[in-house]
């Protein structure tokens, strides 16, 4: 079976992919593109370790084919800030003791910030039921969504005000 | 986990995906948005030597309402179901129902389409479409024709789509009635140990009509005639739910699985079942 060629945007550069249609979307941002910022944490699409931003959508990138994304709109982790500083959800996990081993946590804070997007003043329930595919094995859950309630705040001055 | 190697094509059109069918035969299927197929191509459970995505096929997407009918492209995903409006006010069971479905991940990827023609028992959208008295469009070589989704299962894995058909939308009128989507799971992100999708309308105080339909309850999804007939013309009151749920256990053909063994799925059906048509009749 042929490789094809595959053009996508990641972190808002074009990339140009020689792949077999198989290969998973998530090998080839670790192993073609280098950005290792993504886990594979189960490959079985339960875990999302893999959590990367495709079209506006948060998606399992272990369970989308490198064929699929094709043209594609890719955000991982490694592009929510620039080199050397943190973006506020990043910020917030550090204050907020939002990971321990942070073998999860690129996954949680790439979900995180597709949900901020979409709903800007979540309630703790709105976070809760939005990270539902994103799994923590160590810090427990209590402080991931503090640090995401916190982020949210402060990216929402005028909640803040309003309280 | 690697899939075995595929040739993969990406039409723009539905004509050309059904003539890479028509070409390939068994040895190609369609994927919308995989997370059905990927997983088990990724266990080597099932082989795909031609992969004919659907994602440019502008045709499969996008949902209208008109004249009181519900059009719903193939294409749209679950996460789509959720957030349209129009979709929530014309039937509020499509989002009560996409919500216990699988993860917020999955659902942006998982469509419709996907989820009804995949003929997994487990599914929850077959069921839903069932009590919606849904209709599937179906696309092939000679052209387009409907099935009713109460016609449209036949086994695990089995439907009356033939190889060469794509589902190209689904159908159904838009509901005033009482509803609800009762699922039971293990957790976030599970298939039901059971589940049950409810319409219910009221005159008076007097149930007038009523549709009934079960999940991951037998090989197929279980459009319960029986439990509907048994709510018509009562009070919706304690006897009338326990007569509708005897009659549902009775379409039921439940297998023991890492979900529970028999009579636990009669049970959690039992309740699945009386929960909803209550919260059904409460909204009626
Ligand atoms: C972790 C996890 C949890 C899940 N939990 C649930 C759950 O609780 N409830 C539930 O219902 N589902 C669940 N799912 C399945 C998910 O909803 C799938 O997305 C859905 O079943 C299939 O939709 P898809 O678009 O991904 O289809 P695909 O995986 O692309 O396709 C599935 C099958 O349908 C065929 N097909 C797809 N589209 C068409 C079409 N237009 N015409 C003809 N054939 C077509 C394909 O050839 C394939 O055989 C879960 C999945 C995962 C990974
Ligand atoms: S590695 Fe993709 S969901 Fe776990
Ligand atoms: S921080 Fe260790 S798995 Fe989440």
């Amino acid at each position: 079976m042929t490789k094809m060629n595959i053009s996508l945007t990641v972190n808002g550069q074009v990339h140009e992919v020689e792949a077999e249609p198989r290969q998973l979307l998530i090998h080839l941002l670790r192993e073609d593109l280098n950005l290792t910022g993504a886990h594979i944490g189960c490959e079985t699409s339960h875990c999302g370790a893999c959590t990367v931003e495709m079209d506006g959508k948060s998606v399992k990138a272990c369970t989308v084919f490198a064929a699929q994304a094709q043209g594609a709109d890719i955000t991982t982790i490694e592009g929510l800030a620039e080199p050397g500083t943190l973006n506020v959800l990043q910020e917030s996990f550090r204050e907020h003791h939002g990971l321990q081993c942070g073998y999860c946590t690129p996954g949680m804070i790439t979900r995180a910030h597709r949900l901020l997007q979409e709903n800007p003043t979540p309630t703790e329930e709105d976070v809760r039921f939005g990270m539902a595919g994103n799994l923590c094995r160590c810090t427990g859950y209590q402080n991931i969504v503090k640090s995401i309630m916190a982020a949210a705040n402060e990216l929402n001055p005028a909640k803040e005000a309003a309280e | 986990m690697i899939p075995a190697a595929f040739d993969y094509h990406r039409p723009q059109g539905i004509e050309d995906a059904i003539a890479i069918l028509q070409k390939h035969g068994d040895d190609a299927r369609v994927i919308a948005g995989g997370h059905s197929l990927i997983p088990m191509m990724k266990l080597r459970m099932a082989e795909v030597p031609n992969l004919v995505d659907l994602q440019d096929i502008e045709s499969l997407k996008g949902i209208t309402i008109q004249n009181g009918r519900v059009n719903i492209g193939a294409m749209v995903t679950q996460h789509e179901l959720i957030t349209n409006e129009g979709l929530a006010a014309a039937a509020p069971i499509m989002r009560e129902a996409a919500l216990q479905i699988a993860d917020p991940q999955v659902r942006y990827m998982g469509t419709i389409g996907g989820n009804v023609a995949n003929g997994d028992p487990g599914n929850d959208m077959p069921g839903l479409m069932q009590c919606l008295d849904a209709t599937f469009t179906l696309f092939g070589p000679d052209g387009a024709r409907g099935v009713k989704a109460r016609d449209f299962y036949e086994g695990a894995y089995m439907t009356e789509r033939d190889d060469e058909e794509i589902m190209t939308a689904i159908h159904f009128d838009a509901s005033t009635a009482g509803y609800a989507y009762e699922k039971q799971k293990r957790k976030i992100g599970d298939y039901a140990t059971a589940a049950a999708a409810v319409m219910l309308t009221k005159d008076g105080q007097t149930c007038s009509s009523a549709a009934i339909a079960l999940t991951n309850l037998s090989d197929t999804p279980i459009w319960s005639q029986g439990a509907g007939a048994a709510l018509i013309g009562t009070d919706c009151g304690p006897a009338a739910i326990k007569a509708a749920v005897a009659a549902g256990l009775d379409d039921i053909d439940p297998s023991e699985d890492n979900r529970g063994p028999i009579a636990f799925k009669y049970h959690a059906a039992r309740m699945m079942i009386s929960r909803a048509i209550a919260s059904a009749w409460a909204r009626a």
